[in-house]
């Protein structure tokens, strides 16, 4: 218990990343069900989650694969929705820190989640211990979930069921409240999330989210003269709720 | 699928990771990048919770997700903790899924 209260208290990012992780891993082994489904043996179910470590790319590979498209058809919508990935990199990038060893193992970590998470603590330290926490939580409770979803098959439920598929977007919204205090970040918020909706009838998945980037346009044009607002730089007043409030539970 | 396949996408995967995180990024570290990097956050976010809220393969949908997300939302607004938030978007869609 102790040691616990410590924690939370040097680390108040800790439990968010395990609780993300742990939701990470019903999707986990939902994956792993559907993978066998798809004619994977489960070495292979396993092998991508490990290596390719992208939910919503191992997602879109395996239902192409099952809907019996072909191996381009396959790769080509996996990449595209693995694209976003670079562009957490170059947000996570100044904070990170270390050798090139030690990026080049944050880079498989690179993901959602663990970029969220970062990208809401308002210090250097915090960013970096919120990144490499979320990433090695979601990354083991994503493959455990894979190992036991490939092994027990369809005699799990659908994570749908619990209502998990709505627990992520509720999580990102905590995580990006943080960047919605300047109005900068507000006008790139809302283009951004405008751009993604109006291309999601018209393109691939991975297009929308990518094309949000450009949201970014607009917050340099029309608030571009404002004062820096990197999360880290704002002083008081940033920390995500999720900080606020640890203490009290 | 093929090892060569899943080892195919691995490798492309990883190369995008790698991408921003070794290439790109270092190379926009003057204030004026960090600047508009910082904007990044909030808008691909804000575009994941969108996409994940309203998304249904090629469509745009009002579904249970909707009514969670709006209670965590809420929750979040009120100050809640990450956990409760979290919970609070699962339970609410899970049930109005389970009534509808």
């Amino acid at each position: 218990m102790k040691q616990n209260a410590r924690v939370h208290a040097d680390r108040p990012y800790a439990r968010d990343a395990a609780a993300l992780g742990a939701a990470v891993g019903v999707f986990g082994l939902s994956f792993g069900v559907l993978a066998i489904a798809a004619g994977l043996s489960v070495p292979k179910a396993c092998a991508m989650s490990l290596l390719v470590f992208t939910g919503a790319s191992q997602f879109a590979a395996i239902g192409v694969v099952a809907s019996g498209g072909s191996v381009g058809a396959a790769l080509g919508s996996a990449l595209l929705l693995a694209a976003r990935n670079a562009a957490y990199g170059v947000v996570l990038a100044p904070r990170l820190g270390g050798g090139r060893a030690r990026r080049l193992l944050a880079a498989q970590l690179t993901i959602d989640e663990s970029a969220a998470m970062s990208a809401a603590q308002p210090g250097s330290d915090d960013a970096r211990g919120a990144f490499w926490w979320t990433g090695v939580a979601v990354f083991t409770f994503w493959n455990l979930g894979t190992l036991v979803g490939a092994l027990a098959g369809a005699a799990l439920g659908d994570p749908r069921s619990l209502g998990l598929d709505a627990a992520f977007p509720a999580g990102f919204i905590v995580l990006v409240a943080p960047h919605l205090r300047a109005r900068r970040g507000r006008i790139s918020a809302a283009t951004g999330a405008l751009i993604a909706l109006l291309l999601v009838p018209l393109t691939p998945a991975g297009t929308p989210i990518l094309a949000a980037s450009l949201g970014i346009v607009p917050a340099i044009l029309f608030a571009g003269t404002a004062t820096p607002r990197l999360a880290g730089e704002d002083g008081t007043g940033t920390l995500p709720n999720s900080m606020d409030t640890d203490g009290s539970t | 699928m093929s090892w060569t396949v899943i080892l195919g996408l691995a490798a492309g995967a990883y190369a995008f990771k790698a991408l921003g995180l070794l290439v790109l990024g270092p190379r926009s570290s003057s204030p004026r990048a960090l600047r508009v990097v910082a904007l990044l956050p909030p808008a691909l976010l804000c575009a994941l919770v969108a996409v994940q809220t309203f998304g249904a393969e090629r469509a745009l949908t009002l579904d249970a997700r909707a009514a969670g997300v709006a209670v965590g939302a809420a929750a979040a607004w009120r100050r809640a903790p990450f956990v409760v938030v979290i919970i609070a978007a699962a339970a609410v869609t899970a049930a109005v899924r389970a009534l509808a």
